[in-house]
């Protein structure tokens, strides 16, 4: 797998807890709309991806994801700045 | 054309859907005569209110009354003008001077409201590189701060340690860092860890801006709130307060002992684009915060309501937003908005006012019912207030 199939994967198994309407999640699955998070559920989920990831995720940064697919860019870009 | 205003239709249809199963609409209440700061006349009925931030009964204190009146005949009923041109009278300085002296702070800038206080003074000093670190429950006039700057924003899990650590040692090596927090977050009632979130904050080279809008002249042993109560408070570099609750009137203000402090005069956009605090506002508010200085029995009495009131009515069943009284504010948590205003307005027949809470502005979808108590609230009308919560919550089926 490649670094951003591996950060992919694992952005998956994150979602997965937080699934509670069995959605199937892709890349283009929609936070807001298709699995229809509130608030506190994004908050709980971003803190488990930053957890993961050892990286900050700013509400200004959240406010321009939208998609899984999205995240997983935003991560591959945080991950590539922290190790420079 | 496409409307603007078609993005609040659910708002509207769910405001419509509640007002037609007949119940009065809880967001519309007016006060026709106020008595007291514990008493006013509702709809023609006299009604206890025990959903005011009067804690500390200020609003007809005949001092605090005698300087508002002074003040109009010397100096007018208004400024007309920005605090940084004609808006500054001997007035705003003096309780410039009674803020100092109240928390024994170097620096002290009054503004036209509390809410511009946060939104002045946060949107000004965190700036475009800068880190603001914030407790997911903070009042919209943080966020709105926040919003106004350009700051990175990070929220952590409320009153969580761990989540807030995490989050200042994750910010990027030179970024300037502001935490910022609550002495008591108004929803709940709840307090602060300040002690150790205030310690996490300066271990990880933050500054740390504390709202203690609700905790005012009866929390600490000076009334200087949550941080003086946990002994941090020299360790906090701003203080937000407000004029609108315990002190009894309406304005805002910032104190701390940052040596460049009064720069923000002149930077600081929500002070000086708009008008100046009338002067008899601020005579009343200078009255007001000189008389909290020296108010032990008041203070002691509030604390004895807040327990009484939180004591009986966990003991009639309801289910409440703090195991033990932390504050002056006692949240009732309702199972849903429909059984919540329903149990408002079972309240407002009784003669008795709370705030009916909802979302956006609760924490995790919740529907409270608000109690805030006054330190002029007679121990006969805390007994009262539980006799109309057993009978308001038997006919709503709220308890047994």
């Amino acid at each position: 797998m490649s670094d951003r199939q591996q950060t992919s994967a694992k952005v998956l198994a994150l979602i997965e807890p937080f699934n509670k309407k069995g959605v199937t999640v892709t890349e283009a699955t929609r936070f807001a709309q298709d699995l229809e998070w509130d608030s506190l559920t994004v908050l709980d989920f971003v803190a488990n991806v930053e957890d993961e990831f050892d990286v900050l995720i700013s509400m200004n940064m959240q406010a321009e994801i939208e998609t899984v697919g999205q995240l997983v860019d935003a991560l591959e870009r945080l991950v590539a700045a922290r190790g420079s | 054309m496409t409307d603007l205003f078609s993005k609040f239709d659910p708002i509207i249809q769910q405001r419509e859907a509640l007002l037609e199963t007949g119940l009065t609409d809880p967001f519309n209440l007016v006060m026709e005569k106020v008595e007291s700061p514990t008493v006013a006349i509702c709809n023609g009925r006299r009604t206890i209110l025990l959903g005011t931030y009067n804690y500390m009964g200020m609003t007809f204190d005949p001092d605090v009354i005698a300087a508002g009146k002074q003040a109009l005949d010397d100096f007018g009923s208004g400024t007309t003008g920005s605090r940084v041109l004609n808006g500054t009278y001997a007035g705003h300085r003096a309780v410039e001077e009674a803020l100092k002296d109240f928390y024994a702070m170097d620096h002290a800038m009054v503004f036209s409201t509390g809410y511009q206080a946060n939104l002045g003074v946060i949107s000004t000093i965190a700036g475009k590189e800068d880190y603001i670190v914030l407790d997911i429950d903070s009042h919209a006039s943080i966020y709105d701060g926040c919003a106004l700057g350009n700051a990175q924003i990070v929220p952590f899990r409320h009153n969580d340690l761990e989540a807030l650590e995490k989050r200042l040692k994750r910010v990027p090596e030179g970024a300037g860092k502001l935490v910022v927090l609550e002495g008591v977050y108004s929803m709940l009632g709840d307090i602060a860890p300040l002690k150790e979130m205030v310690a996490i904050s300066k271990a990880n080279g933050a500054m740390v801006l504390v709202d203690e809008a609700h905790s005012m002249g009866f929390i600490g042993e000076n009334g200087r709130g949550v941080a003086e109560a946990q002994g941090v408070i020299d360790d906090v570099d701003f203080i937000i307060g407000t004029f609108s609750k315990s002190v009894g009137t309406v304005g805002g203000f910032a104190v701390s002992n940052h040596p460049k402090f009064e720069i923000l005069r002149l930077v600081c956009r929500p002070y000086v684009f708009t008008a100046s605090l009338p002067p008899s506002v601020v005579a009343t508010a200078a009255t007001s915060i000189r008389k909290l200085m020296h108010s032990a029995d008041k203070r002691a009495h509030l604390w004895e309501n807040s327990r009484r009131l939180h004591a009986g009515l966990k003991q009639l069943g309801f289910q409440l937003g703090t195991d033990e009284p932390q504050s002056a504010i006692i949240s009732v948590i309702m199972p849903d908005l429909e059984t919540g205003a329903a149990m408002w307005e079972a309240l407002l027949n009784e003669g008795l006012y709370v705030n009916l809470a909802r979302p956006p502005a609760t924490p995790a979808g919740m529907t409270l019912l608000r109690c805030s108590l006054c330190a002029l609230h007679s121990s006969e009308q805390v007994g009262e207030i539980l006799g109309m919560f057993t009978a308001a919550g038997r006919a709503t089926g709220c308890i047994s």
